[in-house]
């Protein structure tokens, strides 16, 4: 078997002089802090961005960066990662199903906070799993992503037929309890999320980076954003985290993060190690 | 012997390339005094014991790596599922979760980019069998940072695609039986100060 190799000219390496000046440049015309984002992933991206938009140098990049007022929302929405699935760890949201809705389910009005929700996929897997538990109608969920184009999209709850078999087959694994395909319409190739699960959820710009505390939750899930964070922002984060959770109240984090490189992780409990779920204790 | 490595193993491999990774591992001498990280193409939203496949004698440590965590010289590293895993200088990991590369995530041209990136010419990359052109791309990217890259014998590859891809992109790479690659793993191992 053959594959072609894709042959083409190689954009020139950036070297961290070059993404230092990417960094400010943005932070001074647009406003968004990047200066502490994990720098090897945050390398890659810019260099996708560059490829994506066949800009051949870093002055390129600087220059419609600078000049090109429709480039820095393309910029925005392809440096970061907007890769996300329903139900994604099925085993995450059963444990979640087993461990920490019973005990939202004593709470008379239960305030959830999805911190980077990107494209909104694991956000109404939560709505299924607080609708199965009876929960939804006194839920609140505040859905935020520092991306406006992906809350954009997150809102319309319309999602690609192509990965519902994948998001099924994720559904019955994470201990689902109906039939998945009643939780959504399909036509042509889309398909809508209901109504029911989107009415309770409020979308809304937030960056982690540099926005504070807005309200006070029982649960904060934040998955896989962190890993784009280097370690004195994710401090940043668990901090804000830590100030926005009630007492006793739940933070879960992706499959491969820790709470342990971070010195608040004394004032948190395992709820469960393996599928990082965590309580805040002090 | 200070802990952080200034060189590194990567090894990648898809379509049977597991049996060829555990003698690798079984055959080099113990303890490790080098890191190595493995890239394999894997399932993802399974739970996995692969970690457990490569140690069967228990001479030496494997684990999956979490975010930013601390790169342990004489350790071996297996990418997590679902993860591409990066090197953040070379003092951690790093892991991304963008787009799958050629249909996988991890990718085996990501970490050995990174990989170069990293450590320049004292990474040491190995490309086994496997059934599409993923490394090809990473091969490339260490070769020309100064790194060694080593590719399985297509001849002996029990699917071409994967080395017949890096060796087509790449005029510098040394092709080699399993053999081979364990002697100058070795050998590249012994002369790391």
């Amino acid at each position: 078997m053959a594959f072609a190799i894709n042959m083409k000219i190689e954009p020139q390496p950036l070297n961290d002089e070059a993404l230092q000046e990417i960094v400010t440049l943005i932070q001074t015309q647009h406003g968004y802090d990047f200066s502490n984002y994990a720098k090897a992933s945050f390398t890659r991206r810019v260099e996708r961005v560059m490829e994506l938009a066949e800009l051949k140098s870093v002055y390129d990049l600087k220059f419609q960066l600078t000049n090109n007022k429709q480039f820095f929302p393309f910029f925005l929405q392809n440096i970061t990662v907007n890769v996300t699935e329903m139900f994604r760890d099925p085993a995450f949201y059963k444990e979640l199903s087993e461990k920490v809705i019973p005990v939202l389910a004593t709470y008379p009005y239960i305030k959830i906070w999805h911190a980077g929700c990107s494209t909104g996929e694991e956000v109404y897997s939560l709505s299924i799993l607080l609708k199965e538990a009876g929960l939804l109608d006194r839920c609140k969920i505040y859905a935020t992503d520092l991306n406006p184009l992906n809350l954009e999209k997150a809102k319309t709850g319309i999602l690609s037929t192509k990965q519902m078999r994948d998001y099924t087959q994720n559904y019955l694994q994470a201990g689902g309890k109906s039939e998945f395909s009643n939780y959504y319409t399909a036509r042509y190739d889309s398909v809508i999320i209901a109504k029911e699960l989107r009415k309770n959820v409020v979308f809304s710009q937030h960056n982690l980076v540099t926005d504070g505390v807005f309200n006070e939750f029982q649960l904060i899930c934040c998955r896989n954003v962190m890993i784009y964070f280097n370690r004195h922002l994710q401090n940043r984060a668990y901090d804000l985290f830590y100030n926005s959770l009630s007492h006793l109240g739940f933070l879960t984090i992706g499959a491969k993060e820790s709470l342990l490189f971070s010195p608040i992780k004394q004032k948190f409990d395992a709820v469960s190690a393996a599928s990082k779920i965590y309580r805040r204790i002090d | 012997m200070a802990t952080t490595p200034n060189h590194i193993i990567v090894i990648g491999g898809s379509s049977g390339s597991l049996p060829i990774i555990k003698e690798i591992l079984d055959r080099l001498q113990k303890p490790f005094t080098c890191t190595i990280a493995i890239v394999v193409h894997r399932l993802r939203n399974v739970h996995s014991d692969l970690s457990k496949v490569f140690v069967q004698k228990k001479t030496f440590k494997l684990h999956e790596p979490e975010d930013k965590e601390l790169i342990v010289r004489g350790n071996v590293y297996l990418a997590p599922a679902n993860y591409h895993l990066l090197f953040e200088g070379k003092e951690s990991f790093c892991l991304d979760y963008s787009e799958p590369i050629w249909y996988s995530r991890p990718s085996i041209d990501v970490t050995f980019s990174s990989a170069a990136h990293a450590f320049g010419k004292n990474t040491l990359a190995i490309l086994l069998t496997g059934a599409n052109a993923d490394g090809a791309e990473g091969c490339h990217t260490v070769l020309k940072n100064g790194g060694t890259v080593l590719v399985q014998n297509p001849e002996e590859s029990a699917f071409d695609a994967m080395p017949k891809a890096a060796i087509e992109r790449n005029k510098n790479c040394i092709v080699c039986s399993v053999e081979e690659i364990i002697e100058k793993t070795q050998s590249f191992i012994n002369k790391i100060p």
